[in-house]
């Protein structure tokens, strides 16, 4: 089982990150389950979404303590939320930031600027869409064909198609490294 | 089967499109509340005819759910925690008056402390009403228990509204594959609502929920009690049908490798899947331990899990819910109801995460057999 901990803020597109995962690995064949942890309900807050991924149907319904995958949509957390707390040995982080971000032992790190593709692609700085295709590339649990059908499922129109179109470019960009 | 990936409350507005009631009353409260937008959306799209109402309040949702009711026609409405609660007058009419009204519950934590995150207090707090109340543990079972409940609800013999309760956020927004069902088979199986003879017809005048004197009051609430115990029959039926066109076989409990155990956990709702996953781990080691899972808690099916946990040596029984100074309920009415010494749990309330960790501390803990009650997860703090 593949189990994936995203951490944003309210309103970021975190939960809905973890659902257009788990629903794209579906689209794999693959069985799976999305699930947010809300902190208080306000834009801003932190929040984290959960996404588990099996060849099974998926019973537990607890947290994800030790995630396989982590995503973190702003960098800002790292400084009020342990983004880390249980990653398991060898465990992949992808994080949205144009900074450094200190090496944490045993963690793969891979930064994104998503905020700076959202801004030229999209016009606002929403992206969610766009480390789901820097996931599909960095993890290879789920495919960046899966991501992009369900993105344009989720949002329709003009939207989905940019959508689509960033987290195609985040892909490509996670490819070359 | 055509599986589609989905949150329970999604799944119950597909169960509600596909029993297609005539009215909705419906109040938004985290976290119900994108159960009453994906039926304000069918509605507004033209796939649903149903009268959908923009209340006021919860207390008005379910005083224009029972209104319509008493029409003869379908009723869905929907709540959560402290729309239950402002409901709570209303709630124990609607059964009095037999109104076969099909409500979901997204189980949420009551305030003091305010809490937006699951236990199952609220629907617990309703048990003495005289509703029917089934607890699901997952999309699917939320999904087809809506179904069921209408055709239970609204049998002639029966005529008591139904709360389908699923847990807050666990449930409610937690999305995974789900079947739902063609609308040929649902019709199968729920032909439209006919009302048998006390229904508001202006060509047929009377009056429903008159004043009653002492004479009779004691009598319309035998009848509830009977109608209640007599629901376990056509609960039965239904399930057998349901089994028949759908393929997916329900009961009043769910016995999980159960029949040899020496440990037994008693749970209602999603935390019972968690705890399946652990009685396999338990089983890989061989330790007899298994889950009785109770689906159905009004009618309270006492033979049922009797049976099922009677040759166990111990016995613990889970509850998102605490009556002070007396315990868990379930605990209670199965102490209370069976010769067995249960021991009780308090877990998860106020949404409370419970891991894998805490069902092996209950199931080292009912080595001890008392009856006595427990709270597990504290703070270690607080304790």
């Amino acid at each position: 089982m593949i189990e994936v901990r995203f951490h944003g803020r309210g309103g970021q597109g975190a939960v809905t990150a973890a659902e257009i995962l788990a629903k794209a690995a579906f689209e794999d064949g693959k069985y799976c389950q999305a699930f947010p942890f809300f902190g208080v309900e306000r834009r801003g807050a932190p929040v984290m979404a959960f996404t588990r991924i099996d060849d099974q149907p998926i019973r537990r319904r607890y947290q994800v303590y030790k995630p396989d995958y982590v995503v973190v949509l702003d960098d800002g957390l790292l400084e009020v939320v342990d983004v880390f707390s249980g990653l398991k040995e060898g465990g992949k982080v992808i994080i949205n930031t144009s900074n450094g971000v200190e090496t944490t032992a045993g963690a793969e790190i891979h930064k994104v600027d998503a905020t700076g593709i959202a801004l030229d692609i999209l016009g606002v700085p929403i992206v969610n869409t766009i480390l789901l295709g820097a996931f599909a590339s960095v993890t290879e649990a789920v495919s960046i064909d899966a991501i992009i059908k369900i993105i344009k499922e989720t949002f329709s129109g003009e939207v989905g198609e940019k959508n689509a179109k960033a987290a195609r470019l985040a892909y490509e960009a996670a490819k070359k490294g | 089967m055509v599986l589609k990936v989905m949150s329970a409350n999604q799944a119950i507005a597909e169960a509600v499109k596909l029993a297609n009631p005539n009215v909705i009353p419906v109040y938004p409260i985290t976290p119900q509340t994108t159960i009453s937008e994906h039926l304000a959306k069918f509605v507004a799209d033209g796939d649903m005819s149903a009268e959908y109402i923009r209340v006021e309040s919860e207390h008005s949702a379910i005083s224009a759910a029972l209104g319509a009711s008493g029409t003869g026609v379908r009723v869905f409405t929907a709540t959560s925690s402290q729309g239950l609660a402002l409901m709570h007058e209303i709630i124990f009419a609607a059964a009095g008056l037999r109104a076969p009204i099909v409500m979901a519950d997204a189980n949420r934590a009551l305030s003091a402390p305010l809490s937006i995150w699951n236990d199952q207090q609220d629907s617990i707090s309703e048990r003495d009403s005289g509703w029917m109340q089934i607890y699901a543990e997952n999309g699917q079972e939320a999904l087809d228990s809506i179904l069921i409940a209408y055709r239970v609800s609204e049998d002639h013999s029966v005529l008591l509204p139904s709360m389908v309760c699923i847990d807050g956020f666990i449930l409610t927004h937690t999305v995974d594959p789900v079947d739902v069902p063609g609308k040929g088979d649902v019709d199968k199986f729920l032909p439209p609502y006919k009302p048998d003879h006390a229904y508001l017809d202006p060509k047929r005048p009377m009056s429903i929920g008159t004043f009653t004197d002492p004479n009779y009051y004691m009598e319309a609430r035998h009848d509830m009690e009977l109608a209640l115990e007599g629901a376990k029959d056509v609960i039965t039926k239904a399930n057998s049908e349901f089994a028949e066109i759908f393929g997916r076989k329900y009961d009043f409990i769910e016995k999980y490798r159960s029949d040899d155990a020496d440990t037994i956990i008693v749970a209602m709702g999603s935390i019972c899947s968690t705890i399946k996953d652990v009685v396999d781990e338990h089983r890989d080691n061989g330790e007899k331990v298994g889950l009785v899972r109770v689906r159905v808690f009004r009618p309270f099916p006492t033979e049922e899990i009797y049976d099922a946990i009677k040759g166990a040596s111990n016995i613990g029984v889970l509850d998102k819910n605490i009556s002070f100074s007396v315990g868990g309920v379930l605990h209670n009415e199965i102490n209370a109801k069976m010769d067995v010494k249960a021991n009780g749990f308090i877990v998860g309330l106020g949404g409370r995460d419970i891991k894998p960790t805490h069902i092996n501390e209950i199931i080292e803990k009912t080595k001890n057999t008392t009856k006595t009650t427990q709270w597990i997860g504290l703070n270690k703090e607080e304790v």
